[in-house]
């Protein structure tokens, strides 16, 4: 209501204002803005009886005395039973009709795949035939992943974000109070969260890397790799709370790791579209498989996947408890 | 081994329903959890780590977290008696 009574004067010298009220019949615009007939007020039914309010609701939401409710309810559950099982009998039916696993016949055993598992390993250098797959023959739907983790972020931040500025011109009394709670719901200085982060941490962390650097000879690779650095972090962000955290990771820190994760794997990915398939000069061999400097392009690109999704699961962490960095 | 995967679907079914079932928000991402972990496991027996891996790690660690703070932040963690 305040914000309303805000605006109300600038919309008052609006054309929209004088349009509107012409519109109902009060002003006349070529007459010198003389009132024709006063300002109507819009009438609204009074329920400022509380016992009345209390009755209507009864009246309005007790299945009990509402007949349509009580009707509207038995449908909806009846409704509710006949759409699951349709579903699952739809499901069903689709599945039925599947090739069975194992078939010679089916359709996806053609020569793509037996492409992939014959050649894979002399074309993109990874042991690991699937990180060969998803970041050499088909890098764009990696690429198309990673950038919607980013757009993931980008909604949830516009959505759950908490304006720093509005809030303390309302009053800083509430942002100690929403601290405090926080405190109250999450103890930080948990001493037995202190010492098992303390203990996993810069495991996981490791674990992470370790399954990031070898994604294309063990399995694993960008996206496994940067959830559990992201897992890692979060448990670090729990245990310590944010004033750890925010030394070494803040929203500018993610700002520039997913930019420019995001444009190398543009830039890498583009110029092998516009020039026909070459892969870009990487200075890392096709190389023999097995060492972990093989494979081109793939593991620096395997890295950036891993950035960018390490750093979306923080960060979708901190703006859902906190509602930004 | 078939019959361990048989049991692990089982308890994939099982969870699957008491997750619409369970009266207590908690509870639920709590058998949702277990769901994840279970899918993980059933994802090594069909001979693919990647997925396994991610599975855990997304499936059964973040996103289970995230439906934590949700919780929190609707005031749903504590029990029914003070939730009204």
């Amino acid at each position: 209501m305040r914000k309303v009574s805000k605006i109300r004067p600038e919309y008052v010298n609006k054309k929209g204002f004088e349009f509107s009220r012409w519109l109902d019949g009060e002003t006349d615009p070529y007459l010198d803005k003389i009132e024709i007939r006063p300002k109507k007020e819009k009438k609204r039914p009074s329920y400022d009886d509380a016992e009345e309010r209390k009755r209507l609701k009864e009246k309005l939401y007790d299945p009990s005395q509402n007949k349509e409710l009580k009707i509207f309810f038995h449908l909806y559950r009846i409704m509710c039973v006949i759409f699951c099982l349709v579903l699952i009998g739809v499901l069903w039916a689709t599945v039925s009709y599947l090739p069975p696993t194992g078939d010679a016949d089916r359709p996806d055993n053609n020569e793509v795949s037996a492409r992939y598992i014959e050649q894979g390993l002399q074309e993109t250098g990874a042991v690991n035939i699937v990180t060969g797959m998803i970041l050499d023959y088909r890098a764009f739907d990696t690429f198309g992943e990673s950038n919607v983790l980013f757009i993931a972020t980008i909604t949830v931040f516009i959505l759950l974000r908490v304006d720093k500025k509005e809030k303390d011109k309302e009053s800083d009394l509430t942002i100690k109070e929403e601290e405090e709670n926080d405190r109250i719901y999450e103890p930080k200085n948990d001493a037995i969260l202190q010492k098992a982060a303390t203990l996993l941490v810069p495991v996981i962390l490791l674990f992470g890397i370790y399954v990031v650097l070898n994604g294309h000879l063990s399995p694993g690779g960008g996206f496994s790799g940067g959830a559990i650095m992201g897992a890692g972090l979060i448990l670090y962000l729990n245990a310590f709370g944010f004033k750890k955290t925010e030394r070494f990771f803040s929203w500018k820190t993610y700002k520039w790791i997913c930019f420019l994760a995001l444009s190398f794997y543009a830039i890498a990915k583009s110029y092998s579209f516009y020039t026909g398939a070459n892969h870009m000069e990487s200075g890392i061999p096709l190389g023999e498989p097995g060492a972990i400097l093989s494979s081109g392009l793939i593991l620096p690109l395997n890295i950036c996947v891993g950035l960018v999704v390490a750093c979306t699961m923080y960060a979708f962490y901190v703006m859902f408890r906190k509602g930004g960095f | 081994m078939e019959l361990f995967t048989y049991i692990l679907m089982g308890f994939l079914l099982v969870c699957a329903i008491a997750v619409s079932f369970s009266k207590k928000l908690l509870n639920s991402i709590l058998i949702f959890m277990s769901y994840s972990l279970i899918m993980s496991i059933i994802w090594i027996l069909l001979e693919s780590p990647d997925l396994a891996i991610t599975e855990a790690a997304v499936g059964a660690g973040v996103t289970s977290i995230l439906f934590f703070i949700t919780l929190k932040k609707i005031h749903a963690m504590r029990g029914d008696e003070e939730s009204e």
